[in-house]
């Protein structure tokens, strides 16, 4: 079995966009849409203030609300490692999972069918990275197999503290950043 | 209905096309390449031209279309990732409002009326009136303001012409102060790429830098490699940037008064003996001097100056300490804020010196940079009359061009008239400080020639506007600057140009041939010439094509390496004190004068960078313009919700002169001090042709009507604006 | 940690962002025809159970209410299906039955809804539109067929009950499922819509039989819309004794939904802090007017007063609770869908 995620090091991460384009030029995501996203948390008043930066998009989840309530099995789940996928010639842009995901990770394509991140499958299967993890300059982004306790996302989840996004919604993310 | 026969639609479509072209260029349509497409991929190493970091990238070509560019794992640089801009440079490629051809002014300067011209007639027209002016005035009233890598052969073009009144606003404008502040302590400035050892420093201080934001590749890089280490941060920033963010210690300092917080943190390492004695008393020369001087800069005393609590500078002065000489006081880069920036940037200098980090480990290191022989050509002519630029030396300490200078000189015909100007990648109308100065003096020229890869406001006033084709398309000049390891990179084509732009090289070669310099270019095409450079190296040209990065012999970089300590000071040693700016007249410890404060109900306007555009040439990147299509100004959440603003709302800013910005964006946040705001630089454009850009945003370069010039180097200060916000009625 | 002051996204894309807005007019028509459909399906059901007919009789609920329902249903479902954004997949969702998805469910439903509907319309057609039973006397065959078979009746009457119930019911799972979106994070979600389709259903039967009520002067566009039917049925009127059944059964409905309101909106209000802040968004935010006035004063308070009066025989029967009571369960659905997708799970900013 293995489960892919992500972990991400909010601490190294400046919200710099490189993720964000990389993914739009590697999978051709059309203009106005983003697959990933950056999201700037703020805590505080001037000057005493806490900022985290996030570079967000779909968790994979492992209970994703989006396959559940797909009528055709379009959204599903992708074995080796969990990750969750839309087969465009099944979808028929119903937007039950754009309600569905808590994260709001998904959108309509312009084709018609429900699009989002796919952890680049189509790398990963290639033993490469998802391009944004690639491209990060800042080397803060990290993807792999949760249960290989080796692996590098294994080891940080065990050595630093971090939170996943909403993790009271229920859905299990498998997007993990590191505090 | 009429009906339209065949051939009279024809006719109308040929004449509307015809009469498009020759009012407006931009409705050419997109040609393409003319080849057939050819199917797989295919890889090629190049650079980066995006901003000046020029990381070395490799560009993936897919079914005969440009498909992603990513870093070249070779290059030191970029160490195989791009930053945002360059993970998007393709979207230059695909800019819908590039220049398509050369174009010819058929109406007033400024109306953006244009005629499409050949190469041949463009270029016969410029060597015409060059001579023209050669003839009248001299070939040195003729000017150039030129900035990058691909301005190097139209730099050798207008040396052979005879001129040497060629300026960058880098130096100027940008980092012309922070230079020459290092120079006058250590001898030597601290050079672009910095010679910041940022990912070894366990002490980083910022002043006002926002790395994160400013998006130099190896400086993010190393920036959250040592934030990754645990490094000590201390920020001080009138915004709480994205670095401060990562810092131990915020510090929000008073705008323009950094220079006092500087000096306080001296007074506390002097005082407390917190310096590094053994480096100071080895290296340094007129330290007692120099702690005499700084004697009565106590944090109390800095304290209303700057808005810093005591007990808060003597900390942050501590922690700096403690980390010595892995303490890195960055030199910043845009250094050109209130006038006083050289001695500022100075300071700088000195409280890096105090902690021994120049020279040494996770300080400042000594860049190592390699010999590649020039291709030799004739010896330019020598000009009887002194550059127009620092007329008397009245700047005494500018060891570069200063182009307002070169303005100047245009606006009054002092010490000689300039009467023809050629720019080459740089949008003056952003870049120099005071728009309406710039355009009066292109009002006195004979000539203007913009050299250009898109439609910039400044080429909106040029008499002749050249296209360039961009970084992907084009081979340039070998890039080799000193770094941590020397290299050399090459740029060659990837894809070609979309429709009649040119690369720099073809130009100055074609226009000094026209000018009857051909002996200057003895070399057919640019393949000629890089490889006869790199074979006098001992370097492969294939090789480097294959590759796009040759390492070079690597050299120490830090004194206890073997790193030679040579300082080019008078005295040879770190000028604590520095004699020559006392015989010059001026402070030889830096001194702090109060900035003008802000007229009630107005703020202090500051600028920065975003790391999604580079300064005012991208925003018609459809990559880059998708990630951020317009600037916002950064209010006070306090202050905005005086003045009844939230995030979200639109006004217009007014400086004191009476300008009035574009409609922008309100970012009403807590990161902010209350008597400032900021935008990010490059937007608000108003060349009609930049169709996807034209009015987006607000323009900082508008407001910026007022400027401080450094008395040391001629640097133009550009924080000293000050503006209201204007509500949408 | 000091408190969250400010959030902010980068991401834009469309019908996303600022807040979710996938589904607009169609999903609240659909899902008022939808009730509306099953409300009918039922309440003929319940008749033919009842009163199990042997001949044809002129019962608003028999004989217009199953063929209102097949016109109803078809348009709800070709605006389900305008709502597609990948329409030329649409028969994906038969080649399947995913069990997690009310949409799937719901859409399998859809299938034997037209059956039920078809089978109770067929049993009194020849009453409803004489015009066409001349035309195809097969017609009168069927329906003849039909009302004479006892069981077949019950039958049938029991599956439009059933499938009638799963209708209503299914519209508000589909969205009660969708966690995601606080506000409708309600079991009650699915029996608040069955009980307002039965409102809508009996206030549609009701104010038909107001049309057709001989008497009093009927304003112009009823009287054209009339004789323009009419003209095609020419069917003997309808027996009008069931108005009060209909508009007493109307009020149960109408006070049953409001407490399945009350219940729904007592649960957000003490569950978690974003269940809180969706059901604020209906009682003083933004949807607050359009909740309080449409939905509640006229949608469901001012007919339950109109039509109690009617029952008492203070005042006739009017079209006006009728007509409260439709644009009251437009109302509701518009407002809960549009509002459903504002509420998420990431913390209010003050």
């Amino acid at each position: 079995m293995s489960r892919f995620a992500m972990v991400i090091d909010t601490r190294r991460c400046v919200g710099c966009y490189d993720c964000v384009v990389a993914c739009k030029t590697e999978n051709g995501v059309p203009e106005g849409y983003s697959r990933d996203w950056i999201t700037e948390e703020v805590h505080g008043a001037f000057p005493t203030l806490q900022m985290e930066i996030r570079s967000e998009r779909c968790n994979h989840c492992d209970n994703p609300p989006c396959v559940s309530c797909c009528p055709t099995g379009a959204s599903h789940v992708h074995e080796p490692g969990g990750v969750v996928l839309v087969t465009h010639d099944k979808c028929i842009g119903c937007k039950a999972c754009l309600a569905a995901c808590p994260y709001n990770a998904r959108f309509i394509h312009p084709d018609g069918y429900a699009d989002k991140c796919t952890f680049c499958i189509h790398r990963v299967e290639r033993g490469l990275d998802p391009a944004c993890v690639s491209v990060c300059p800042t080397h803060c982004m990290h993807f792999g197999d949760l249960d290989d306790p080796q692996s590098e996302v294994s080891q940080l989840l065990n050595s630093r503290p971090h939170h996943a996004l909403l993790p009271e919604a229920g859905t299990k993310p498998c997007i993990f950043y590191l505090t | 209905m009429m009906n339209l026969s065949r051939r009279r639609f024809l006719k109308i479509a040929a004449g509307t096309m015809a009469a498009a072209g020759s009012l407006d260029a931009s409705l050419h349509v997109l040609a393409g390449s003319g080849k057939p497409a050819a199917r797989g991929t295919r890889t090629v190493p190049t650079f980066c031209n995006l901003c000046f970091w020029e990381c070395g990238a490799i560009a993936t070509v897919r079914d005969g279309k440009l498909w992603k560019i990513e870093g070249n794992p070779l290059d030191p640089l970029s160490r195989g990732r791009l930053c945002p801009r360059g993970t998007g440079g393709i979207g230059a490629h695909f800019d819908p409002d590039r220049l398509r051809s050369p174009l010819l002014r058929v109406s007033e300067r400024g109306e953006e009326k244009w005629k499409a011209v050949t190469w041949d007639e463009a270029l016969s027209f410029i060597a015409g009136n060059m001579q023209k002016i050669k003839a009248e005035y001299g070939p040195e009233s003729f000017a150039a303001f030129i900035h990058g890598l691909g301005g190097k052969f139209f730099k050798q073009t207008l040396r052979a012409y005879g001129t040497e009144n060629i300026a960058a606003p880098s130096f100027a404008q940008c980092r012309g102060p922070r230079d020459v502040g290092f120079t006058l302590t250590f001898g030597d400035g601290v050079g672009s790429p910095e010679r910041t050892d940022i990912e070894n420093a366990q002490c980083i201080v910022l002043i006002g830098s926002h790395i994160g934001e400013n998006m130099h590749n190896t400086q993010v890089q190393e920036f959250a490699a040592a934030v990754g280490k645990g490094a000590s941060i201390i920020v001080a920033d009138p915004r709480f940037s994205v670095a401060a963010s990562k810092a131990k210690f915020y510090l929000p300092v008073k705008p323009g008064t950094d220079l006092a917080l500087l000096l306080a943190w001296m007074n506390v390492i002097v005082g407390e003996k917190l310096y590094d004695k053994e480096y100071v008393d080895k290296y340094g020369l007129g330290f007692e001097q120099f702690a005499a001087e700084i004697q009565p800069f106590t944090p109390e005393w800095a304290y209303p100056e700057t808005g810093i609590d005591p007990d808060l500078i003597r900390a942050t002065a501590r922690e700096m300490a403690r980390y010595r000489p892995a303490t890195l006081i960055h030199p910043g880069r845009h250094s050109s804020w209130y006038g006083d920036d050289a001695q500022r940037s100075r300071a700088i200098a000195l409280l890096n010196a105090l902690m021994g980090s120049w020279g040494r480990k996770g300080g400042l290191y000594i860049p190592a940079g390699m010999e590649i022989p020039g291709y030799p050509v004739p010896p330019y002519p020598k000009s009887e009359k002194p550059p127009v630029d620092n007329p008397n030396n009245q700047y005494p300490f500018a060891d570069e061009a200063i182009s307002t200078g070169i303005r100047e000189a245009t606006l009054t015909g002092k010490p000689y008239p300039v009467k023809g100007w050629l720019v080459y990648a740089t949008n003056l109308l952003y870049s120099l400080p005071n728009q309406a100065e710039t355009i009066r003096a292109i009002q006195n020229l004979d000539l203007f020639v913009v050299v250009d890869t898109i439609p910039s406001e400044i080429a909106c006033w040029a008499d002749i506007v050249l296209p360039e084709s961009i970084y992907l398309e084009r081979y340039d000049e070998l890039h080799s600057e000193p770094f941590r390891q020397p290299f050399i990179a090459l740029r060659q084509p990837v894809v070609d140009a979309p429709a009649d732009q040119k690369p720099n090289w073809w130009i100055a070669k074609t226009l000094a041939e026209k000018l009857g310099l051909g002996a200057y270019y003895p070399w057919k095409d640019i393949e000629e010439y890089l490889a006869a450079r790199l074979k006098a190296a001992g370097y492969s040209f294939e090789d480097l094509k294959r590759d796009g990065i040759l390492p070079g012999p690597q050299r120490p970089i830090y004194f206890e390496d073997g790193a030679p300590a040579v300082f080019d000071t008078p005295s040879k040693k770190i000028e604590f004190y520095s004699a020559q700016l006392q015989k010059a007249g001026f402070d030889p410890v830096p001194k702090y004068t109060p900035p003008e404060q802000p007229p009630q109900g107005s703020y202090r306007l500051l600028f920065g960078r975003a790391p999604t555009h580079s300064f005012s040439r991208t925003q018609t990147n459809p990559l880059l313009m998708d990630l951020q299509n317009e600037n916002s100004v950064w209010v006070n959440a306090v202050e905005a919700q005086r003045l009844g603003l939230k995030s979200g709302d639109y006004v217009r800013l007014r400086n004191l002169d009476g300008q009035v910005s574009n409609r922008v964006l309100v970012k009403a946040t807590e990161r902010i001090r209350p008597d400032c705001v900021y935008i990010t630089h490059g937007w608000g454009h108003t060349s009609r042709m930049l169709r996807s850009a034209f009015g987006r945003g607000a323009s900082d370069s508008q407001l910026i009507t007022r400027y401080k010039t450094d008395p040391l180097m001629g640097g133009t200060g550009m924080n000293v604006n000050f503006v209201t916000l204007e509500t949408e009625v | 940690m000091n408190p969250l002051t400010e959030l902010t996204l980068s991401r834009h894309n469309p019908l996303v962002d600022p807040t979710l807005h996938v589904w607009q007019w169609q999903i609240p028509i659909y899902l008022f025809l939808g009730g509306l459909v099953a409300g009918l399906m039922i309440i003929a059901g319940v008749r033919l159970i009842a009163i199990r007919p042997t001949q044809r009789e002129a019962l608003v609920c028999c004989t217009i209410g199953p063929l209102a329902g097949l016109v109803f249903l078809s348009l709800g479902m070709f605006v389900l299906f305008l709502d597609l954004s990948h329409k030329l997949y649409v028969w994906r969702l038969y080649t399947t039955f995913q069990i997690t998805s009310p949409m799937s469910w719901g859409s399998w439903i859809l299938l034997l809804v037209y059956p039920a509907l078809a089978a109770n319309a067929l049993a009194h057609l020849p009453e409803a539109i004489p015009a066409l039973a001349k035309r195809f006397p097969v017609l009168i065959a069927w329906s003849d067929f039909i009302l004479s078979r006892t069981r077949l009746v019950v039958a049938i009457g029991i599956a439009n009950v059933l499938v009638g119930i799963g209708l209503g019911i299914y519209t508000g799972i589909l969205l009660g499922t969708l966690g995601a979106r606080p506000l409708w994070n309600s079991a009650l979600l699915g029996p608040l819509f069955l009980f307002s389709g039965l409102s809508t259903a009996a206030a549609l039967l009701h104010g038909i039989l107001v049309l057709t009520s001989s008497g009093e002067e009927l304003p112009a566009f009823a009287d054209f819309l009339l004789s323009s039917l009419t003209r095609l049925a020419q069917a003997r009127p309808l027996d009008q004794k069931v108005a009060p059944v209909l508009a007493g059964a109307d009020n149960s409905f109408l006070t049953i939904e409001l407490g399945l309101l009350s219940l729904f909106l007592i649960g957000h209000l003490t569950s978690t802090a974003v269940h809180q802040q969706a059901a604020t968004l209906l009682l003083s935010g933004p949807y607050a007017a359009v909740f309080w006035i449409f939905v509640i004063s006229l949608g469901i308070v001012l007919p339950l007063i109109l039509q109690t009066l009617e029952l008492q025989n203070s005042i006739r029967h009017t079209l006006a609770p009728a007509l409260l009571v439709i644009f009251g369960g437009i109302a509701l659905r518009f407002i809960l869908v549009y509002a459903g997708q504002q509420s998420h799970w990431f913390h209010a900013l003050n």
